[in-house]
């Protein structure tokens, strides 16, 4: 157990690192999910049921992403755990209840008697929308300190609106990519308008960011830390132009690179998501709780990591598998 | 209403509501196994169209159990913060390897069990669906430690009121474990087969006498029959392991005030709390006693052991554990009474399924939700019974709160509610409207999987 150092070192390190990655993993998958629920209301009955049928396969495990990041929270750091989402109390309750709409609707909308479709459908926007906009208000409220001010639950409201903007946009790209025809050409309008949400919404965080604290700031704008920042604005900014001229052109001669929006949006995410991580460590609960402060103790944590060494991998492998296994474009989804 | 009273009934709103989907799914996982290896074997095309009924009723189960669960993992955290930061070294690792082991395993391969039988080669669309199968028992086997480790906890040792683990095999293995899990399992499939074979009752009573209905109600009835007895077994074994860890529980069950011997056995009695005993008792002499103690005279821990010198009542309020665990073991004997008569009526002649009168078909209907019932009324039993602990002499509930104000919490709870009441009778709903449609023949009759095919207006996820 000590080859490698402290352990009460170098596990709380190694667990915000996983938890990290798996809300990074959630906010990527489960976005493109969210985010064609929040395109709902801009597409026709038969374009809702394609559009359904290119995330069906997936959605479930997306959002067991979600579960993974709040279980690694609650085991690794349990008195951050409690700290944050009692502070949230209410913006969580009404992202769960959106998730629980949305991934009910999904399943009643092709049960229920057609006449009661339309409710369902609605269901479906109404659970996605609640969920997006929850989570956006949540990270406005993290990245303010968690503290309950008039002006904090402004930019919250502010960022939900984006996340939800940004959320449709990974959404549109994804129907770009399993998708063809009329709805692709479609979703590539989707995506132009919903581009700016995901750079309004970056450009946000990151002029609020700096603010929050002096200790933040110092990372941003002192040399030579600052160095190591700079390259996070630059890439994110080409990649903008990069997609934003690609958008103009799509979609290509024989569907040529329908995939190349959704992963250069997936790439935005991370180099996005890269900033924070990388301005609000070591603090879990900004400025206020330490990774080291809160972690667990190290003989529970090891005993976790002995699993996740094993089991990590298999499920990234499993996961392949199925996008494998559905990979192409969004056919009919059949139960047999 | 306190915030604490106000949790603690959200809390057990939202893990009834989230209870109810995990027992019909880890069983019918392995009902659609069986209907799908069946298949395999016999190339019977009854199997199959059993199998794309269930699969129906499954696919909208699991995902009423997924976003149930992912409420359920919020609310450690918005409501119990105490809960972890007291026992998160035990807890957390638990959920850590329910979340690793099982939910991404149930989630990924429910993607190819549901939809990938046209694109995968049979032997793997069946080995999906033993994943999933698999996944939700493990689910259950995690969930289940944790929750019978609060139940007898035992392995670990109190460092500066924080909980340590010292010895995982005894955490695991903890001495209420094996009882809680059989019994949980048993109880899902008992719960399960009630539900196939009321609405395989359902859909034979309107007229779709297919032979896929034939197969699913016969194999429903038998199943029940055959577990039933092995259930009240389980759950008398789990009541004595319950009586030598958890007494006060145990004299709640009894509705048992005074320590002594020849306790009667209750039907009736109205506990009241206040006056401490209870009124218009009618029972079986000394049958409790024999019960418990295998002797007509053994001697039972009454209630009032349990009140502390200075007052302090440690044991859990009576009536509702006194009622809810007779609600269960009435609900065990209707279904012995049932499953026993229509299997004698079945093998009688080797009349088969034709060989069930009307009443029979409408009682075995009443009975659909009926392990839903027992269930729930096992778990209230279960749980209230551990009150005021929340982890057995380690945590009081009280402790483990959080302060949010009250009117919140509230709020959130009526929330919850019209959420839950609106999706449950949906969900009822749409199973008996899936059974209707499919007894006027629609949807019957499609090509059998795996091969590929366009259907131009088929209904995606269908
Ligand atoms: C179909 C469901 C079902 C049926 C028919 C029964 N039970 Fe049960 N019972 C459960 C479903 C259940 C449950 C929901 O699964 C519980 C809650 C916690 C647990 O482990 O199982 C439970 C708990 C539970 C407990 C509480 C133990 C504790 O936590 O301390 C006892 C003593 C029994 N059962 C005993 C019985 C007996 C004697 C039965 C005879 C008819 C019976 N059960 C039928
Ligand atoms: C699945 C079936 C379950 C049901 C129906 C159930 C029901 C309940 C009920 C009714 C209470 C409230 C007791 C009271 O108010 O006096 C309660 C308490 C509690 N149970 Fe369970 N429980 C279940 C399983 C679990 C499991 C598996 C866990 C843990 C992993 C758990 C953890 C708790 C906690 C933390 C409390 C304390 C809060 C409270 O007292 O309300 N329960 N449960
Ligand atoms: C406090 C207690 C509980 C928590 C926090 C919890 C959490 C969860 C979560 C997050 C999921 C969704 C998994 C996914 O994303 O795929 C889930 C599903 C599941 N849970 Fe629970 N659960 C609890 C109690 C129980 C109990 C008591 C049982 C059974 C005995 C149970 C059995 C299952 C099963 C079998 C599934 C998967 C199948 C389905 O979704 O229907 N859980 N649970």
């Amino acid at each position: 157990m000590y080859y490698f150092g402290d352990p009460a070192v170098w596990l709380p390190f190694v667990f915000a690192a996983l938890m990290g990655l798996s809300i990074l993993i959630y906010v990527i998958l489960d976005g493109f999910d969210l985010g064609v629920g929040l395109l709902f209301p801009f597409a026709d009955d038969e374009e809702k049921d394609r559009m359904i049928a290119s995330i069906g396969p997936f959605w479930d495990a997306n959002e067991t992403w979600l579960v993974l990041a709040v279980g690694l929270l609650l085991v690794a750091f349990p008195s951050a755990h409690g700290a944050i989402l009692t502070a949230l109390y209410l913006p969580v309750a009404i992202m769960l209840i959106g998730l629980i709409l949305r991934g009910v609707a999904f399943e009643f909308r092709a049960k229920a008697p057609a006449p009661q479709k339309e409710l369902w459908n609605n269901l479906f926007f109404a659970g996605s929308l609640m969920t997006a906009l929850a989570q956006g208000f949540m990270l406005g409220m993290y990245v303010m300190g968690l503290d309950w001010t008039w002006a904090h639950a402004g930019f919250g409201l502010l960022t939900a609106v984006f996340l939800a903007v940004g959320y449709s946009f990974i959404g549109a790209t994804w129907v770009i990519h399993k998708t063809d025809e009329f709805l692709q050409r479609k979703a590539v309008d989707w995506a132009k308008g919903g581009i700016w949400g995901l750079v309004l919404g970056i450009g946000a965080i990151s002029l609020a960011t700096p603010f929050v604290s002096d200790r933040i700031f110092d990372k941003w704008f002192s040399f030579p830390a600052a160095l190591y920042l700079a390259p996070l604005p630059l890439m994110s900014g080409g990649l903008v132009v990069w997609l934003w001229v690609m958008l103009q052109k799509m979609p290509y001669a024989q569907d040529r690179m329908s995939w190349k929006p959704f992963v250069a949006a997936t790439a935005l995410w991370v180099m996005a998501f890269g900033g924070m991580a990388y301005s609000f460590y070591p603090y879990v609960v900004p400025e206020k709780l330490t990774i080291y402060e809160a972690a667990s103790a190290p003989e529970s944590l090891f005993i976790i990591l002995i699993g996740t060494c094993f089991v990590l991998p298999t499920i990234m492998g499993y996961t392949v598998l199925s996008y494998y296994i559905f990979k192409g474009k969004a056919r009919e989804l059949r139960y047999d | 209403m306190d915030t604490l009273i106000l949790s603690r009934m959200q809390f057990a709103a939202n893990i009834s509501f989230h209870i109810l989907f995990p027992t019909i799914t880890i069983a019918l996982g392995w009902a659609l196994l069986f209907f799908r290896v069946r298949f395999n074997m016999t190339g019977q095309e009854k199997w199959m169209e059993a199998y794309r009924f269930w699969v129906k009723v499954f696919a909208l189960s699991f995902a009423m159990g997924v976003v149930s669960g992912i409420t359920m993992s919020f609310q450690f955290g918005t409501n119990w913060p105490g809960f972890m930061e007291t026992v998160g070294n035990i807890a957390g690792p638990l959920l850590a390897y329910e979340i690793m082991t099982a939910f991404f395993l149930e989630a990924v391969f429910l993607g190819i069990m549901l939809f990938g039988a046209s694109r995968v080669p049979a032997w793997l669309h069946t080995t999906a669906t033993f994943l999933v199968a698999f996944g939700t028992m493990m689910s259950a086997f995690w969930i289940i430690v944790l929750n019978s480790w609060m139940h007898t906890p035992q392995g670990f040792e109190m460092i500066d009121g924080v909980a340590h683990a010292t010895d995982w095999s005894e955490i695991i293995f903890n001495p209420s474990m094996p009882y809680r899990f059989g019994h949980m399992v048993l109880a899902s499939f008992l719960t399960c087969s009630f539900l196939i074979a009321g609405v395989s009752a359902f859909r034979w009573l309107i007229g779709g006498k297919t032979q896929g209905v034939r197969v699913a109600l016969k194999t429903a009835i038998y199943a029940a029959a055959l577990l039933i007895p092995v259930q009240i077994l389980v759950g008398d074994m789990h009541g004595l392991n319950t009586k030598e860890y958890q007494p006060a529980k145990v004299a709640a069950m009894e509705g048992h005030w005074e320590t002594g011997g020849n306790v009667p056995l209750l039907l009736f009695a109205i506990p009241d709390d206040e006056a401490r005993t209870n009124h218009y008792e009618i029972g079986i002499p000394n049958l409790a006693s024999f019960i418990l103690t295998h002797e007509w005279d053994g001697e039972i821990k009454g209630l009032n052991d349990f009140v502390s010198e200075e007052g302090e009542i440690l044991h859990p309020r009576v009536a509702p554990v006194f009622w809810s665990f007779r609600v269960m073991v009435g609900t065990g004997m209707a279904m012995l009474v049932i499953s026993w008569a229509a299997s004698a009526m079945m093998l009688r002649r080797k009349r088969g399924v034709e060989g069930l009168p009307k009443p029979m078909l409408y009682a075995l209907v009443g009975m659909s939700f009926s392990g839903w019932l027992a269930t729930l009324a096992g778990w209230y039993t279960t749980e209230i019974g551990r009150q005021p602990w929340l982890v057995q002499g380690v945590m009081t509930t009280k402790q483990a709160v959080a302060d949010v104000p009250a009117p919140m919490v509230l709020s959130t709870f009526i929330a919850y509610m019209v959420v839950y009441l609106l999706l449950l009778s949906a969900y009822i709903y749409v199973i008996f409207y899936l059974a209707r449609k499919m007894s006027r023949g629609e949807d019957i009759g499609t090509p059998v999987a795996p091969t590929p095919r366009q259907q131009p207006n088929a209904m995606p996820a269908e």
